[in-house]
C-alpha cells in the first residue's frame, strides 16, 4: 500500500467523499487482496472490499490519521470477511481457479489435498483466518496479529489449534498425515 | 501434537490450498458499487436509523406513562 498526504488522511477523517475516494483508488487492490487470501474466491472478495470500504467510511469519524490508513483498513476488512465466514456454511466447494493446486508433491493425493481442504473449511472462522494467513499466505505474525486485532502469541496458538483440529478431522476420515 | 506433526499438517495445507499468487486485482472497477452504498445509506430514512434500543427505551417510557399517568408531569420535567 502507498503513502499518502496527511491532509487526504484528515479530510476523510472529516468525512469529505473527495478523500474517501482518493484513499480508495489506493488502496482498493491491496484491501481486495488481503480479502481474498482470506475466503479464496474472487466474487466473494469483490463484494467484500466493497462492504469493506462502506463499513471504512461510516467509521471515518473514528479514525486516527496518527496511525495510518492501511492497518486501519486492513482491520475492518478482517472484520467483514470473519463476518462473511461466520455466515456462511461451514463446508462449500473450493472454487477451482483458487484451490487448484499449481505444484502439488506427487507424493499427496489428489483426494487427501481435496479432504484437507474441506476439513479446513470445517474449522471455526478465526482459526480459519490465523492459519490460511500465517501458514498458506506465509505472512509475517505481526502483520497478522494487528489484523485480527490480537497479540503475536495468540495468532501462534490459533494456527496450532487450527492445524490440531484439521490433523483430528483427518484421522476421523481415515486419512493419517 | 509434536513439532513433526505440525510441520506435516503446514505442509499438507499448503498443498491444498496453494497461496495467492502475485497482486490480486478486482476484475471491475469497484467505485461505482461503493457509492451505491453510501447513497443508500445517506437515502434512508432517519426513522430506520434511530438504534432499535432508543425505540425500547420510548415504548416503555410510553407504557410506564400509560399505567401511572402521574408520572407524566415528572417525565415532562425530566425532559
Amino acid at each position: 500500500m502507498q503513502n499518502q498526504p496527511s491532509s487526504v488522511l484528515n479530510e476523510f477523517q472529516q468525512g469529505e467523499l473527495n478523500a474517501f475516494e482518493t484513499l480508495f483508488r489506493l488502496h482498493q487492490r491491496a484491501v481486495y487482496g488481503w480479502v481474498l487470501r482470506i475466503v479464496r474466491n474472487p466474487a466473494t472478495a469483490e463484494d467484500l472490499t466493497i462492504e469493506s470500504f462502506w463499513r471504512i467510511h461510516c467509521a471515518h469519524a473514528r479514525f486516527q490519521p496518527s496511525h495510518g490508513f492501511e492497518s486501519w483498513a486492513r482491520r475492518i476488512a478482517t472484520n467483514v470477511a470473519l463476518d462473511y465466514l461466520r455466515t456462511t456454511r461451514r463446508e462449500t466447494e473450493l472454487p477451482a481457479d483458487i484451490a487448484a493446486p499449481v505444484a502439488a508433491d506427487a507424493a499427496i493425493g489428489a483426494e487427501i489435498r481435496t479432504k484437507t481442504a474441506l476439513a479446513f473449511q470445517r474449522l471455526p472462522p478465526k482459526l480459519r483466518i490465523a492459519a490460511v494467513l500465517s501458514v498458506v499466505e506465509e505472512l509475517p505474525g505481526k502483520e497478522v496479529a494487528e489484523a485480527l486485532g490480537i497479540s503475536v502469541a495468540a495468532v501462534k496458538l490459533r494456527v496450532f489449534r487450527a492445524l490440531r483440529l484439521l490433523r483430528k478431522d483427518l484421522q476421523q476420515q481415515g486419512i493419517t498425515p | 501434537m509434536n513439532g513433526h506433526d505440525e510441520d506435516r499438517m503446514k505442509q499438507l495445507l499448503q498443498q491444498a490450498l496453494p497461496p495467492v499468487e502475485g497482486e490480486a486485482e478486482p476484475e471491475r472497477d469497484l467505485w461505482p458499487a461503493v457509492l451505491l452504498l453510501l447513497d443508500a445509506e445517506s437515502t434512508a430514512s432517519p426513522l430506520l436509523r434511530v438504534a432499535w434500543f432508543d425505540w425500547a427505551l420510548l415504548a416503555g417510557l410510553v407504557g410506564f406513562a400509560a399505567f401511572f399517568p402521574a408520572s407524566i408531569p415528572v417525565l415532562l420535567y425530566c425532559l
